[in-house]
């Protein structure tokens, strides 16, 4: 089937979107590579709008975890208090526990009108492509809501860290996911000490590894690149004192004040505690770092994320998100040698993304995860989700619960992880409710309007010629072309 | 339209099997003649803490390496359930606890994976590749000892949860099964995708699997929705999948939370009572065909030897490896103790690995399955013949 302008607006809309809603497959006109292209701006990807900033979310998490040492101290009276107590002794147990309580729910609602509030942009926004570019840096720097304390954040990780970067340089990006409280809390940076730092040397050796070994496998070079465990170790070492406000080593710096430097907020939840940070100068991946501060760290990070394993490993996952899971060689190559060239110009790699013509292969080989699948199927029916609660159920079922993936390595992107036998069936439990749903809604017209010229003839008919209303759009939702882009 | 030729031979649902069994047509030799021997492959992700499972009371440094991360030897309050030779349980494996004094629990305290990686997915892969380094294999040894076994006829596979892990894909065709899903009666819908699926033969046979699968899970039990938290009615559950003509013989699931570098100790109590229901609950549910079931449980890598500053321990080597169920002999430790001394640790950090985890998966796939000798050393685990030969004596 030779692309022709239709068929290429119907793609710029599905395959690099987030699917069509009625008539905008028409109202795209004819250069769907500039329509695409326009979505590209300096500022970054849109926002869904509203919500708490980070600094407020960081002062209620504080406020809950307040309450949750009282709740403790409440509960066993004779425990080691690890905080001095406060004036007036412990309130009566079950009133504190009630606060507690209601404090994590409180934490747990915004975070769920978080993920709200980011599907309701994904129904209704005309940037389809920059919506989607965004999903995909947010899960290449993964902060999951697995754990509590990171799930506090999920909403204003991906505003405040991720999405005003995406079309920035990728050093930029990282530095600001690996700082937003989010991250440290989700891989135990904010606890880590130095072993010879002032607080360190109070008790044991606190260090932990987790952020700097993540960063390293997942974020940037990737495991094969060649760093040794003496890395992982001298990267942690340099990354100590990057915590979040208020974290209990507050503690230790206290005691050690008269010593050692006072702690320096840095924006935005960051807070860089010279107390715990590991003295000395580190060596990583063969390159020499001299002693330093908050701004050590930060250096061995941007030099990291500048190295061509880092530009290489990216690219081809790019190409793989978006074109084909095993995307061609020439695809990844282009894409890696534009990043180089631009010094890690992630605006200049969506554009050589965009022109490449592997991009525009006409046939459907990605299948779309659960959470593009409910996107698209709300776009194709110009809906909008209401509630979070059908939402986070049905994402749940097909196996991508919200904010949630289950390791740092993030959601994964192939057909044998989404397509599965017990996926399909919860996919087709999920269309068969939607389809119930859609009244006298038309289902010839919304195939046309949500597939365009990638419908293709089987599908077209078996829609036409269904028994009903609700089967007729079942199948559509079912069918191969709307599983896949 | 649609030939009702077409719909008959693609009937899948209701709780007659016969068009089930046209997947699984001709039972091979492996299993042909007596009960059918079953196998569940349980992966715990996140490197389980080996040391906190089968807890080497025993050895005289392990007190001093765990601080206060130590679980106390037998009899002290919260202490480890004993398994004689200076180990002992983690208190919370009161069901497989129950499952050694029957002679019905083997472990191997010191097994390992060939490669020495520190990343988590690297290391899962080879444990579900079988292969002797990294990204060597695209496809899983348990699938290909399926294929082994004699065809996609001989043995079903079953993989639990939405994600066939790589440990079950390959050339061999399995099912998949979550709990959680709703059947509709009507068998129209599935045929008439079926028809929209024929150029895209991927999506066709994984929607007929599943909802095959989804049949029998809701017709051959008692019908009762599964509770979200009721981890004993999903060992349940999985085995009455397990049970019947249409069962299935091997079964992958993995477990995952293991990942304990803070806090370890409270959130290792509740993901082993976790293991432990889930297992408790095969057993309750298998019934009679536990005399023929070998559960097997394996992680990644194990975890430090000492604690790290928050509580919890760092990436390590040697971890346990768990064996239970009642077709197992009875006897002692598989493989050998390095002991926890200094100079025995691996790097100075880690429980060094005696064994490699191979050599079990063969000697239960050999003793336990049939397959052949030949075709374990060859492409069930390519290259594996010297470093890692199939351990006897376990079934």
């Amino acid at each position: 089937m030779p692309p022709t302008p239709a068929h290429d607006a119907a793609l710029a809309l599905t395959r690099f979107g987030l699917g069509a809603r009625p008539g905008e497959i028409d109202a795209l006109g004819s250069d769907a590579r500039g329509w695409l292209l326009a979505q590209i701006r300096s500022d970054g990807a849109p926002n869904p709008p509203g919500g708490p900033t980070t600094d407020e979310r960081v002062e209620a998490f504080l406020d809950y975890q307040r309450e949750a040492r009282q709740t403790r101290r409440a509960a066993s009276p004779e425990a080691p208090m690890t905080e001095p107590a406060t004036d007036g002794g412990p309130e009566p147990a079950q009133a504190v526990f009630d606060a507690r309580r209601d404090s994590r729910r409180a934490l747990a609602r915004e975070t769920a009108q978080a993920f709200l509030r980011r599907a309701q942009l994904g129904a209704t926004t005309p940037h389809g492509f920059a919506e989607r570019w965004a999903l995909f840096w947010a899960n290449a720097f993964t902060v999951s809501a697995t754990k509590f304390q990171s799930a506090v954040f999920m909403g204003q990780y991906e505003r405040e860290a991720i999405r005003p970067h995406v079309f920035g340089r990728f050093a930029d990006l990282a530095v600001a996911a690996e700082r937003h409280p989010a991250m440290l809390l989700y891989l135990d940076q904010a606890q880590s000490i130095g072993p010879n730092s002032v607080a360190g040397e109070r008790r044991a050796a606190g260090l932990n590894e987790n952020l700097a070994r993540e960063i390293l496998e997942l974020h940037t070079v990737g495991a094969d690149s060649g760093y040794a465990q003496a890395d992982v170790t001298e990267f942690a070492r340099a990354l100590t004192g990057w915590s979040i406000p208020g974290a209990r080593m507050a503690q230790a710096g206290r005691r050690g004040r008269r010593r050692a430097q006072a702690e320096q907020a840095l924006g935005r939840g960051f807070v860089f505690r010279p107390a715990v940070h590991e003295p000395g100068s580190r060596t990583v991946m063969d390159r020499a770092y001299p002693e330093g501060g908050v701004e050590q760290g930060e250096a061995v990070l941007r030099d990291l994320a500048d190295r061509p394993a880092t530009a290489r490993r990216l690219a081809r996952r790019i190409a793989a998100h978006f074109v084909a899971d095993d995307p061609p060689q020439a695809l990844a190559a282009r894409l890696e040698q534009a990043w180089t060239g631009s010094g890690g110009d992630l605006a200049v790699v969506a554009r050589t993304l965009i022109e490449a013509p592997e991009a525009w292969d006409p046939t459907p080989a990605k299948i779309k995860t659960p959470y593009e699948f409910a996107v698209s199927t709300h776009r194709a029916l110009d809906a909008s989700p209401q509630r979070v609660q059908p939402l986070q159920q049905a994402l749940a079922a097909m196996g991508q619960p919200m904010f949630a993936p289950p390791s740092p390595e993030g959601w994964p992107d192939t057909a044998a992880d989404w397509a599965g036998p017990d996926a399909l069936v919860k996919r087709l439990d999920w269309a068969r409710s939607v389809a119930d749903r859609t009244g006298q809604t038309d289902p010839n017209v919304v195939a046309a309007g949500a597939l365009g010229a990638r419908l293709g003839e089987r599908t077209r008919l078996a829609v036409a010629r269904a028994e009903s209303r609700a089967e007729a759009m079942t199948l559509l939702l079912m069918s191969p072309e709307f599983q896949r882009r | 339209m649609t030939d009702p030729f077409q719909i008959h031979r693609r009937l899948l649902l209701g709780g007659a099997l016969a068009g089930v069994g046209l997947a699984y047509a001709g039972r091979a030799a492996a299993q042909a003649g007596g009960p059918r021997r079953k196998l569940v492959v349980i992966i715990a992700r996140g490197a389980m803490d080996g040391l906190s499972v089968t807890v080497p009371y025993g050895d005289p440094d392990y007190a001093a390496l765990r601080g206060a991360l130590a679980v106390p030897a037998p009899g002290q309050a919260d202490g480890a359930l004993d398994l004689g030779d200076g180990f002992g349980l983690h208190p919370s494996l009161t069901g497989l606890h129950g499952l050694h004094r029957a002679g019905q629990l083997r472990f191997a305290p010191a097994a390992a994976i060939p490669v020495r990686v520190r990343s988590h997915f690297d290391a899962q892969d080879v444990l579900e590749n079988g292969g002797e380094g990294l990204r060597q294999e695209a496809d899983g040894w348990l699938n290909r000892a399926l294929v082994a076994a004699g065809g996609s006829g001989a043995l079903k596979g079953l993989s639990i949860g939405a994600q066939t892990p790589l440990i079950l894909r390959g050339a061999a065709e399995t099912s998949s099964w979550a709990p959680g899903g709703r059947v509709r009666g009507e068998d129209r819908i599935a045929a008439l995708l079926q028809d929209l699926y024929t150029d895209d033969p991927m999506l066709g046979r994984n929607l007929a699997q599943g909802l095959e699968t989804e049949a029998m899970a809701m017709t051959v039990g008692d019908g009762s929705p599964l509770r979200r938290n009721d981890v004993n009615g999903l060992g349940q559950a999985i085995a009455r999948l397990m049970t019947g003509e249409a069962g299935a013989d091997v079964v992958a699931l993995s477990v995952d939370g293991w990942d304990t570098h803070a806090r370890q100790a409270a959130q290792l109590r509740t993901r082993l009572a976790g293991l432990d229901q889930v297992i408790g609950g095969l057993r309750d549910g298998l019934g009679e065909h536990w005399a023929d079931t070998v559960v097997v449980t394996a992680t990644e890598f194990g975890r430090t030897a000492r604690t790290n500053g928050t509580q919890g321990t760092d990436h390590g080597t040697g971890s346990s490896l768990l064996l239970a169920g009642g077709a197992l002999k009875p006897g002692g430790l598989i493989g050998d103790w390095p002991t926890l001394a200094a100079n025995r640790l691996f790097e100075d950090r880690d429980l060094a690995p005696t064994l490699d985890v191979r050599s079990v998966f063969k000697g239960v796939l050999r003793d336990h399955l049939g397959v052949d000798r030949a075709a374990l050393d060859g492409r069930v685990f390519p290259g594996s013949a010297a470093e890692a030969p199939a351990l006897g004596g376990l079934v």
